[in-house]
């Protein structure tokens, strides 16, 4: 009975292992002559949707690109608009990454005792200098008007031709105001111009009634309403399928003509492609010849023991790296590092148990009680002894943001994988070296 | 194995490395990183450069101090005040114009503030570990000359790898920086999750010998899980020496840290947690 639900364990573990090694392989393997495809396990769990197979991520220091902080200059704004005049500085800050296509960036506010930071992460940029530029610059609000143009003409139209510049820019918008509609409830979002901006707009309206007038951020363009009356008194309504979200982003963008708060860059760290992915192979490297002498030194000692162990540590091994896809766990070099540090930690496990067994067989039990003793006997310590990794793990990775510790990328990818590897390594160490002991030697031994 | 009888060993060699960091540290201080002090980093690979002066003139055309200057295969790199985003592009331009080919591999710029921060930081991380690693070994051992002698060795550790960066930064350039507070936080836990499986025996053997004096039950204890100790931590110095000879330049200082203090850790808990629990014990047993 008992030794029917190991093995039942054992085909399990077997089983992961399998997927585990799949999910690792090489999307592309072209092996003599044929080329394979690693298939794809994407699934969907109820609103989850898991996606083992998205390739490693790796953070700046590996993949290259820059990280920049920002000084936030909050004098100018009122302590009641702060959190709001923050959050647009965020969205706008946003909105010309992804002008520039960065598909992994990250805008982030932090707030250091009465300073403010903004910090941008921009992985795999090669042109920083352009992106801190664009991110620093002076936005431009322009509403143009687009004009109709013959069918045959459209082909060949170039900007000028479609967008006719109304003359009304960014520096006549008072503000814009997400307010829902009083008759339908609607979300709407509301333009007020000033003097000169209302002049110029009543004009625009009458030129494009029935027409459509484009607003343009960086000469994107970000709404296209249709005039449908002539609007004398510089206020405006744009309508169409927002919710209370998109309104209030599309008011914070209108608002960010010019950034709300100015921002000064006070760090940043720029990393070529080049040397990340040296870093990578060199760590990868380093990884491989550390298990090498591992599983020599874990052999050497314990023998068959040993063996069963780097068994499990590579089982260790492939399961990490899948739970990094999955999660996902942006990979930076002291991440690696701390990757390749609990290869050494998760045999440790593994040693605690096979003394405690020799010394039962040394006491005279016979192999499989030492094996079974040497386990429960030995929990006790793995588990205090980890304790302490885990709580100093904690500290590092600072999961509640706790202002006056430490959130820079480069700790928490390295407390990231120490975290994860004391827990995996716990659950190969313990369940799956015991599993296969039972296994495989219980019967060849009695 | 009667390994207690060494104690005035352990004595000697640990008194003889906290001196040694307490006179590196006086003598030589620390060579902070700009994470701590604020500064600008180049590594620059210049393929056609023959002549350093060159590159040399271009910082100081600019009237920008240069505080270290290495080169190795044509990357050199140079660390100076930390500089604005204009006098960056300026910098490029006239390298690109000394050397067609160059190639900015890294460039980091910090300011001044966020040193200080990152110090501030540094403290509190450091204090609420020793905090929290003091309550775990509390509850976990309520006896108090346990929970002294881990946090004492844990000290003890964390001290030596200090002394051994002031040593290191004189001698060979190492240099404390963001990772080196990681490296350290580390040790702090390696420390005492070493001394916490020694102490564990202890505590099981004195359940079943009760009428045996400390001394020995230390002695039969250390015997018994010294192998263990040892084992484990030569898997994770080979993982850590693999990374220090071949992991390249950026983390080799990480990786040696980490390297100090897991072997600081294994030595201390049985020369160092160990005799401070003998002690404690024969202080109280005078009473």
């Amino acid at each position: 009975m008992n030794h029917k639900k190991n093995l039942n364990l054992f085909y399990t573990l077997l089983g992961l292992t399998f997927v585990c090694t799949i999910l690792n392989l090489p999307v592309k393997l072209s092996l003599f002559n044929r080329t394979f495809y690693r298939p794809d396990f994407n699934f969907k769990l109820g609103s989850l949707n898991i996606k083992p197979n998205t390739d490693l991520r790796y953070g700046l220091d590996l993949a290259g690109g820059a990280s920049l902080i920002y000084n936030v200059d909050t004098s100018t704004a009122k302590s009641s608009d702060l959190s709001s005049a923050l959050e647009s500085l965020k969205l706008n800050i946003e909105r010309r990454i992804n002008l520039f296509g960065v598909s992994e960036s990250n805008v982030q506010l932090s707030k250091q005792g009465n300073d403010h930071r903004l910090i941008v992460e921009l992985p795999g940029v090669s042109n920083i200098d352009d992106a801190i530029k664009l991110i620093g610059q002076t936005a431009s609000l322009k509403f143009m008007g687009i004009a109709n143009l013959p069918p045959e003409a459209t082909a060949t139209a170039t900007f000028n031709d479609v967008f006719k510049d109304t003359g009304l820019n960014g520096s006549h918008l008072v503000k814009a105001l997400p307010v829902p509609n009083p008759n339908t409830g609607a979300m709407e979002v509301s333009l007020e111009f000033n003097e000169a901006g209302a002049k110029l707009f009543e004009k625009a309206t009458k030129e494009y009634l029935n027409k459509r007038i484009a607003i343009l951020l960086d000469d994107q363009v970000i709404t296209s309403p249709t005039v449908s009356s002539v609007i004398p008194d510089g206020m405006a309504v744009i309508n169409g399928s927002f919710d209370t979200k998109s309104a209030k982003s599309l008011s914070a963008q209108l608002n960010a003509g010019a950034l709300p708060l100015s921002i000064k860059l006070m760090s940043q760290s720029q990393v070529g492609a080049s040397l990340g992915k040296d870093s990578i192979d060199k760590g990868v490297r380093a990884g491989l010849v550390g298990l090498g002498l591992v599983a020599l030194f874990m052999i050497g000692n314990y023998g068959y023991l040993g063996f069963i162990s780097v068994v499990s540590l590579l089982i260790y091994g492939l399961l990490t790296l899948t739970i990094y896809r999955i999660i996902p766990v942006t990979l930076t070099f002291p991440g690696l590092v701390g990757f390749i540090l609990s290869i050494g930690m998760a045999v440790d496990s593994n040693i605690l148990i096979f003394e405690r067994m020799k010394e039962e067989l040394r006491a005279g039990k016979p192999w499989n009680l030492a094996m079974e003793l040497g386990f429960g006997k030995a929990w006790d310590s793995i588990k205090d002894a980890n304790t302490c990794t885990i709580i100093t793990g904690l500290i590092l990775f600072n999961p509640f943001n706790w202002q006056f510790l430490n959130s820079s990328g480069m700790l928490r990818g390295f407390a990231v994988t120490l975290l994860l590897g004391i827990v995996i390594g716990i659950f190969t160490g313990v369940v799956v070296t015991r599993n296969l002991l039972r296994v495989l030697a219980s019967r060849k031994k009695i | 194995m009667n390994i207690m009888k060494f104690r005035p060993l352990f004595f000697l060699v640990s008194s003889f490395m906290l001196l040694v960091s307490v006179f590196s540290i006086i003598k030589w201080n620390f060579s902070f990183s700009e994470d701590f002090t604020g500064g600008s980093t180049y590594e620059l690979k210049l393929p056609n450069t023959k002549d350093d002066s060159v590159i040399k003139k271009i910082f100081s055309d600019n009237k920008l101090n240069i505080r270290s200057f290495q080169k190795s295969n044509n990357i050199y790199t140079i660390k100076f005040v930390d500089i604005t985003q204009d006098q960056k592009l300026k910098l490029d331009e006239l390298f690109k114009k000394a050397d067609k080919d160059s190639e900015i591999l890294q460039f980091t710029s910090v300011g001044p503030s966020l040193g200080q921060e990152l110090i501030r930081k540094t403290i509190y991380a450091v204090i609420l570990s020793s905090i929290s690693l003091l309550l775990f070994i509390g509850i976990k051992f309520s006896d108090f000359s346990f929970g002294g002698g881990a946090v004492l060795a844990m000290f003890h550790d964390s001290f030596i790898l200090i002394g051994a960066f002031s040593l290191f930064g004189h001698f060979f350039g190492a240099q404390l920086d963001a990772l080196f507070v990681t490296a350290l936080l580390t040790t702090l836990s390696a420390s005492v999750h070493d001394t916490v499986v020694t102490f564990d025996r202890i505590r099981e053997l004195k359940r079943k010998h009760a009428s045996l004096p400390w001394v020995e039950l230390a002695n039969q204890a250390v015997s018994e899980v010294i192998v263990r100790s040892i084992n484990n931590s030569m898997t994770i110095i080979f993982m850590l020496l693999a990374l220090v000879i071949l992991g390249g330049s950026t983390t080799r200082w990480f990786a040696t840290a980490l390297l100090v203090g897991v072997i600081c850790g294994t030595y201390s808990s049985t020369g160092v947690a160990i005799p401070l629990v003998l002690l404690f014990k024969r202080k109280n047993s005078l009473k």
